[in-house]
């Protein structure tokens, strides 16, 4: 009656549907890393000397650093020689409409199903689209300028707004934080600039999507989000990554800053290509996200939804320094195959009656192995802070393995830390019972697994959740047995 | 429609039927009672297709088919329905949905149009009030905190939305107060129509005092021992189970 373990991984191997190679001439380094690259970076982008000696003074710090062993992820040295540090599609420089951007690239788009005239069409969504390293396209520049939003390429931000950039960079996720920040810092291509004003509600959904194409090249993302007083803004991130049979690095930093009653929504799907079916290729991830609460009553919720890559390490954080700021961690990570995901959240509070919450839901298949390591910390000043963690996990299968580390520093007698966990089974009584109603075996696992999941989906804007939810279930079709 | 001739199944080489021979005529209402570990509910599994079951002789025809041939979800599609005695929790789905899907995916399956909301929120709300199920629990995952009669209450509103052509209620009286047993078998007595064929599990003659069977039927140690009409069920409720089995065993 069940399917065979067969032909259950042949369901659930099934291809890639993202992963087809664009072919474009690209302006790429050759791989390796040194000094004369970081310059190289940094003069290919025009930027200020302030910026490359940041650059250089992360990279030599970089270099006394050894790479974390710490995670709950296995995964062969990683070459730093053996990666090529840039890669931008040849091509003008600047652009003024859609028309100059090379076909190939919209085109990619297009497959994707993210195409850029699409999304100039859907209601209230502006995309600043980042392909390999190089911004290549902006919509929406317009009317968020009318309400004084600034919203373009990190390396367009260094060169239109230095000062801002000086001020707030670093400021979170300061060069020497941990080895890939680091990495990160000296070497970072392009990423994303935010800046609301006080006062404003932006106007739109921001989002992005990135794309790792060029062979080879790391993908050194770099977005700095900075909401002013009384502002709000919702920050969107979706990725996905053509085949590749030799692993990629992808070491992005994340920073938001949010001043007092400011309000900063960041959501993240992420589909990197995990590798093929005896794990070999596949994204590695090494993330840093941290945002800062940095005045009262500010309030900042990363919302992640993790499907794909080999290897994800990854702990977005907030640090509630501000009187009643609020920081929120809403996570689904799913790993199958030969996936390892090594994730979670620090919420570190500092400011009086600082509340956090954390929701993680981890999914296993196959031989997957999914870690959940959190940290709340609370400060001697924190008077009255609270945090309730929720974290449970689902296994498919029993080859998968799911772990939960929960690290709770409390330094305040007045603190109230909450932590929950479960772990449950998709169960052949579920399975059954919803058979038994008339439902296929593919439909049932959809939706109990998005009935495990419902809490986080429903923290993601609208159009991102429908997106999250066919994700999950295209990810985890045939994967009960 | 249906007709069992000389079923025999195990479960990890341990025989539990040993040659059942059973027919289910549309309207009719049969039945199976026995003792503990007599094969009672392997038999409404079996006929439902769980996993598990191991049929080592005999055949299942419901309205002229195979039945042991279709896969779980094609026998549910096709008018069967099993409401079971440990009803399952399904965190975080919603229960009117669940039972929404449930509905279209058999519409779907039969090449018929997916109910529309309007009649479905009617439809549901009316047999939820027949059932005494309280409303606000159709507003919850499914059986998901839900007490034992609450559960089983929603078993019945499933069965009266689905419209199954042959139901079988696996101990569906098990644990249930007498409230919750009127209820239970008023809803089952609503469905009793001349097209729909009716199989009740049950241990205790008690759920008979409020479902008249045209048909009872004895079942121990893996064979109908004795069938009758419910004056059998009136006697073993006076003199238990051990004189059948003496009998058989002689």
């Amino acid at each position: 009656m069940g399917q065979t373990n067969s032909e259950m991984e042949a369901l659930i191997a099934g291809e890639y549907a993202q992963g087809f190679i664009t072919q474009i001439d690209s302006d790429t380094f050759p791989p390796g890393l040194d000094e004369a690259v970081v310059r190289a970076i940094s003069e290919r982008k025009g930027e200020p000397e302030w910026m490359l000696q940041k650059r250089l003074e992360a990279y030599r710090h970089w270099l006394t650093m050894d790479q974390p062993d710490w995670a709950a992820i296995n995964h062969p040295p990683i070459d730093f020689q053996q990666i090529s540090y840039y890669s931008s599609p040849k091509q003008s420089p600047k652009l003024e409409s859609l028309d100059q951007v090379d076909p190939e690239i919209l085109a990619t788009y297009e497959k994707l199903g993210i195409s850029i005239e699409e999304q100039k069409a859907l209601a209230g969504v502006a995309v600043d689209a980042v392909f390999d390293s190089v911004s290549v396209a902006t919509t929406f520049r317009e009317s968020l300028a009318e309400a004084g939003v600034i919203f373009c390429a990190i390396s367009e931000a260094l060169r239109d707004y230095p000062e801002l950039v000086r001020q707030y960079m670093a400021s979170v996720v300061p060069h020497k934080d941990n080895f890939f920040a680091a990495l990160n810092s000296a070497v970072f291509s392009d990423g994303t600039f935010v800046y609301i004003p006080k006062g404003v509600k932006c106007p739109m959904e921001l989002s992005t999507y990135f794309r790792i194409n060029e062979a080879k090249t790391g993908q050194f993302e770099r977005t700095l989000i900075i909401a002013e007083a009384g502002s709000e803004v919702s920050y969107l991130e979706g990725c996905t990554a053509p085949m590749r049979d030799e692993n990629q690095l992808h070491a992005a930093v994340v920073e938001l800053v949010a001043m007092e009653d400011a309000k900063i929504k960041y959501s993240t799907v992420q589909n990197w290509y995990p590798g093929d079916h005896e794990g070999k290729g596949g994204i590695y991830n090494f993330v840093t996200k941290r945002g800062d609460c940095r005045g009262d009553r500010s309030r900042i919720s990363w919302t992640q939804v993790e499907t794909g890559s080999a290897v994800t390490w990854k702990y977005p954080s907030c640090i509630l320094r501000g009187r009643d700021s609020v920081g929120e961690f809403y996570s689904v990570a799913v790993t199958k195959g030969f996936q390892q995901a090594d994730t979670g959240t620090k919420m570190i509070h500092i400011g009086e009656n600082s509340r956090s919450t954390i929701v993680s839901k981890g999914i296993s298949a196959m031989q997957g192995s999914n870690a959940y390591r959190g940290l709340v910390r609370v400060a001697g000043k924190a008077e009255n802070a609270r945090n309730h963690t929720r974290c449970d996990s689902l296994l498919i299968g029993d080859r998968c393995a799911a772990h939960t580390f929960p690290y709770i520093e409390v330094k305040n007698p007045t603190a109230k830390v909450e932590h929950e966990a479960t772990t449950s089974k998709v169960s052949e009584d579920q399975l059954f019972y919803c058979r038994q109603r008339g439902l296929t075996e593919e439909d049932a696992v959809s939706m109990i697994i998005n009935g495990f999941c419902k809490e986080v989906f429903q923290e993601l804007p609208m159009e991102f959740a429908v997106e999250a939810q066919k994700l999950l279930a295209v990810s985890l079709e045939g994967a009960v047995g | 429609m249906l007709a069992i001739k000389n079923l025999t199944a195990s479960v990890d080489g341990k025989e539990i039927l040993r040659g059942v021979a059973l027919q289910v005529k549309a309207g009719e209402v049969h039945a199976i009672m026995g003792p503990n570990g007599s094969g009672k509910s392997t038999l409404a599994h079996i006929l439902s297709g769980r996993d598990g079951y191991t049929v080592t002789g005999g055949e299942v025809r419901y309205l002229g088919e195979d039945l042991l041939q279709l896969e779980v979800e094609e026998r549910a599609q096709q008018g069967v329905f099993l409401a079971m005695q440990y009803p399952v929790e399904l965190p975080g789905v919603n229960n009117m949905s669940f039972l929404r899907e449930s509905i279209n995916a058999i519409r779907r399956a039969r090449g018929e149009a997916e109910i529309d909301t309007l009649s479905f929120m009617k439809q549901v709300k009316e047999k939820a009030r027949q059932v005494k199920l309280d409303e606000k629990l159709l507003k919850r995952s499914v059986n998901a905190g839900f007490s034992g009669g609450e559960k089983k209450r929603n078993e019945i509103l499933q069965m009266a939305m689905l419209e199954p052509k042959l139901a079988i209620l696996d101990e569906t009286d098990s644990g249930l107060d007498i409230d919750a047993l009127r209820t239970v078998a008023d809803g089952v007595n609503r469905l009793r129509t001349a097209e729909r064929g009716m199989i009740v599990v049950t241990h205790y003659q008690r759920l008979l005092d409020y479902i008249q069977p045209d048909k009872v039927h004895v079942l121990a140690n893996g064979r109908i021992v004795r069938s009758g009409g419910k004056d059998l069920a009136l006697e073993l409720e006076a003199r238990g189970y051990g004189w059948l089995l003496e009998e058989a065993a002689a």
